[in-house]
C-alpha cells in the first residue's frame, strides 16, 4: 500500500510522469481492446480488403487523436503558441520541444496497435487473401478466375462450408500470416533502432539548446498550474468577503430597523455568530435578498473600511 | 480499500477531476451495462427494425439525461440562469460555458453505449436483416419467394435455431456481412467523435483564450460561492438551534422555578457545573414534560421574543418587540430568590 501511495505521489509531483503514465495506460489499453475486439472477416471480395485495412488504420487513429486529447502538454503547447506577445517573446525552440515531446508519446499507442495487428496475422489474411497469386497453391490452381476471387475470399473464413475441408485454405492462411509477422518485427525492428539512435545522439547535437528548452517548457507548464490554483484560492477569498459582505449588510440594516435595542444587553458567544439574524422572518429576508439581489462583484468597500 | 481511498481522495481534491471521475464511471457502466443485457431479437418482420434501432438509441438518450441528473452544477446553473438581475449582472458566456462543460461530460457515456453497440453488432444484425442483398450474396438458383415470404425468412437471420433459409442465403454469410457494416459504422463514429472532440480542444486556445478564463474563473466563483454560502448558512442555523433551544430549557427551568417555588439548594461547587448544565430538569417526569412540549409546541423562530411575565418563549408569535425585553436571566434570577 506504501508502495502504491508513493508511486502515485511521484507521478503526480512531476507533469512530465503523468503523461508517461498517461500514455502508458493507452498503451495497454490498446491491446486491450484488440484483445475484445471480435475480429470478424467479411469474406466477400471487395469488402475484405476495406475491412482489413480499415482495422489496422482507423483505430490507430482514434488511439493517437485521444493520446493528443488526453495529454495537457498539447493544451499549453497551443497556448503558448497562439498567445499574444505582449512582454514576454515567445522562444521557437520550446514550442518545438513540446511538439515533438506531445508527438512521441502520442504515437505511442498507435504503433502498439498496428504491431500488434500485424503480429497477429488476422488483419493481413482478411486484406490481402484474395490478392494472392493462386498459382502457387494446389487447391486453387484449377478454378476459373472469378470463382477463384471468391474462394480466395472466403480463406479468412475457417467455418465456411466451402473451406471447411479444404487444405490449400491452411496454405494461404499460412503463407500471408508470416508475411504479416515478418512486417511487424521489422517495423518494431526499425523503430526500436530508431528510438536507440535519437536517444543515445542527441546528446551530440545541440545539448545546451535542449536542456533550455526542455527547462523552459516545464517552467511554462507549471505556471499554468499556479495560475489556476492561485485563481481558485483568490475566488475562494472573493466568495468568503462576499458573503461577509452580504452579512454584514443585513446586520446594519436590521440594526437601522430596530434602533431601540439596549447596546448593553448581554450577548452570549452563540448569538454573536447570529450577526443579528435572529428570527425566522430576518433569515427568510435573507435568503430571499440572496436570490432576488446578489450582491455585486465588488469587496473594495470592505478592503477600505 | 486504502487505494480506493487514496484515488478517491486523488479526485475530489480538484473539482473538475471530480466531475472526470464521475464521467469515467458512468461510461464504465455503460459499457458493463450493455455486457450485462440480455439481447433478444424478436426475429419478426417489423419488429426488427424497431427493437435494433431501439436499444441502439432509446439507451444513450436515458444515459445522457443521468449524465445531467447526476451532475450537481445543474442545479447552480439553472439557478443562475434564472435569478433576477439585481445588483449583479449576468453573463451569458458564463452560462455557455457552464453548459458546454456539462453537456460534453453528459455525452460521454452515451458515445460509448453506441460504439460498443456499433463494434459488437448484435444490433445491426437484428434491425437489417431484412435489407441483405440476397442477389449479390445468396443463392441466385433459388426459386424466387414473394416479398412477405423473403422478409419473414430473412427476420429469422439472428436467430440460429430457427432460421430455415439456408438455400436462400446461408447465415453465416448474411450474419458476417452485415457485422462488417455494423463495425465499420462503429469505427467511423469513433473516429467522428474522437475528431470533433480534438477539434474542439484544440482550436479553443486559437480563438477565444482570453474569454474562456474569464468564463472559467466566474463559473469556478458561482460553484465557491454558493457552497460557502450553503456552509455559513449551515453555521448560522447551529448557532440559532443551539440558542432557541438553550431558551426552550431556559424558559422550562423559569417555568418549574414559578410552579414549584423551588429553594435553591447550597449546591457543592463542584457540582455546580453540572447541576447548571441541567437546566433545572432533574427527574424523569420533568423531561418528558420537557420532551412532550418540544413535540407540541415547539417555540417560534425569534431569539428575543417580548418577555411578558411567565412568558417562556413557548406560546408567543415571532413580531419584533415595540419595547425592549427585559432580558430573561433577570427575571429568572427574581424568581428563584423567592
Amino acid at each position: 500500500m506504501d508502495r502504491f501511495r508513493m508511486i502515485f505521489q511521484y507521478f503526480q509531483s512531476n507533469s512530465e510522469s503523468v503523461m508517461n503514465g498517461i500514455c502508458g495506460l493507452l498503451a495497454l489499453a490498446s491491446v486491450k481492446m484488440y484483445n475484445s475486439f471480435d475480429f470478424s472477416c467479411p469474406c466477400l471480395p471487395q469488402y475484405n480488403m476495406a475491412y482489413g485495412l480499415g482495422i489496422m488504420f482507423v483505430p490507430p487513429i482514434v488511439l493517437f487523436l485521444c493520446g493528443l486529447i488526453l495529454n495537457r502538454q498539447s493544451l499549453v503547447m497551443l497556448e503558448e503558441w497562439r498567445r499574444p506577445q505582449g512582454c514576454r517573446k515567445k522562444d521557437l525552440a520550446v514550442i518545438r520541444y513540446m511538439f515533438s515531446s506531445i508527438m512521441q508519446r502520442a504515437m505511442v499507442a498507435p504503433i502498439i496497435w498496428i504491431i500488434v495487428t500485424l503480429l497477429d496475422g488476422k488483419c493481413l489474411i482478411c486484406a490481402f487473401s484474395d490478392s494472392v497469386d493462386p498459382g502457387k497453391f494446389a487447391g486453387f490452381a484449377n478454378t476459373s478466375l472469378v470463382q477463384v476471387h471468391q474462394l480466395l475470399a472466403k480463406v479468412p473464413c475457417k467455418d465456411d462450408e466451402l473451406m471447411r475441408n479444404n487444405t490449400a485454405r491452411k496454405a494461404v492462411s499460412r503463407y500471408l500470416r508470416c508475411w504479416s509477422q515478418a512486417l511487424g518485427w521489422s517495423i518494431l525492428l526499425i523503430l526500436i533502432i530508431a528510438a536507440f539512435l535519437a536517444r543515445w545522439l542527441r546528446p551530440c547535437f545541440n545539448q545546451a539548446t535542449l536542456m533550455q528548452a526542455r527547462h523552459w517548457s516545464n517552467y511554462i507548464d507549471i505556471e499554468q498550474k499556479i495560475f489556476e490554483e492561485t485563481c481558485c484560492e483568490h475566488s475562494r477569498l472573493f466568495a468568503h468577503k462576499c458573503i461577509l459582505h452580504f452579512f454584514e449588510s443585513m446586520q446594519q440594516e436590521i440594526k437601522l430597523h430596530s434602533s431601540s435595542l439596549p447596546k448593553e444587553r448581554e450577548r452570549a458567544e452563540e448569538e454573536d455568530l447570529l450577526q443579528g439574524i435572529t428570527d425566522q422572518e430576518k433569515v427568510n429576508k435573507l435568503l430571499r435578498t440572496w436570490y432576488y439581489e446578489k450582491p455585486p462583484l465588488d469587496v473594495s468597500k470592505v478592503t477600505q473600511r | 480499500m486504502d487505494k480506493f481511498r487514496m484515488i478517491f481522495q486523488f479526485l475530489q481534491s480538484n473539482q473538475e477531476s471530480f466531475m472526470n471521475g464521475i464521467c469515467g464511471i458512468m461510461a464504465l457502466a455503460s459499457a458493463q451495462m450493455y455486457s450485462a443485457f440480455d439481447f433478444n431479437c424478436p426475429c419478426l418482420p417489423h419488429y426488427n427494425l424497431a427493437y435494433g434501432l431501439g436499444i441502439l438509441l432509446v439507451p444513450p438518450l436515458i444515459l445522457f439525461l443521468l449524465g445531467f441528473v447526476l451532475n450537481n452544477n445543474v442545479s447552480m446553473l439553472a439557478e443562475e440562469w434564472r435569478r433576477p438581475q439585481g445588483q449583479r449582472g449576468k453573463d451569458p458566456a458564463v452560462l455557455r460555458y457552464m453548459f458546454c462543460s456539462m453537456a460534453q461530460r453528459a455525452m460521454i457515456a452515451p458515445v460509448v453505449w453506441v460504439s460498443v453497440t456499433l463494434l459488437d453488432g448484435k444490433c445491426i444484425i437484428c434491425a437489417f436483416c431484412t435489407s441483405v442483398p440476397v442477389q449479390t450474396l445468396g443463392n441466385a438458383s433459388h426459386p424466387s419467394l414473394s416479398q412477405r415470404e423473403m422478409e419473414r425468412v430473412l427476420a429469422r437471420i439472428p436467430c440460429r435455431e430457427i432460421y430455415d433459409g439456408q438455400e436462400l442465403i446461408t447465415n453465416e454469410v448474411a450474419t458476417r456481412y452485415l457485422r462488417c457494416i455494423s463495425q465499420a459504422l462503429g469505427w467511423c463514429f469513433v473516429l467522428l467523435m474522437t475528431t470533433l472532440a480534438f477539434l474542439v480542444r484544440s482550436l479553443r486556445p486559437c480563438f477565444t483564450q482570453a474569454a474562456f478564463l474569464k468564463s472559467r474563473y466566474w463559473s469556478h466563483y458561482i460553484d465557491i460561492e454558493r457552497k460557502l454560502f450553503d456552509e455559513t448558512c449551515t453555521e448560522h442555523a447551529r448557532s440559532f438551534a443551539k440558542v432557541c433551544i438553550q431558551q426552550f430549557f431556559e424558559g422550562m427551568s423559569t417555568d418549574l422555578a414559578a410552579t414549584h417555588c423551588h429553594q435553591p439548594r447550597e449546591a457543592p461547587t463542584d457540582a455546580e457545573e453540572a447541576a447548571r448544565k441541567l437546566l433545572g430538569i432533574t427527574d424523569q417526569g420533568t423531561m418528558n414534560m420537557a420532551l412532550k412540549s418540544w413535540h407540541r409546541c415547539k417555540p417560534p423562530l425569534h431569539l428575543h421574543p417580548p418577555a411578558l411575565p411567565g412568558s417562556n418563549g413557548w406560546a408567543g408569535a415571532g413580531q419584533a418587540p415595540t419595547h425592549p425585553p427585559v432580558p430573561r436571566r433577570e427575571i429568572a434570577a427574581y424568581y428563584s430568590r423567592v
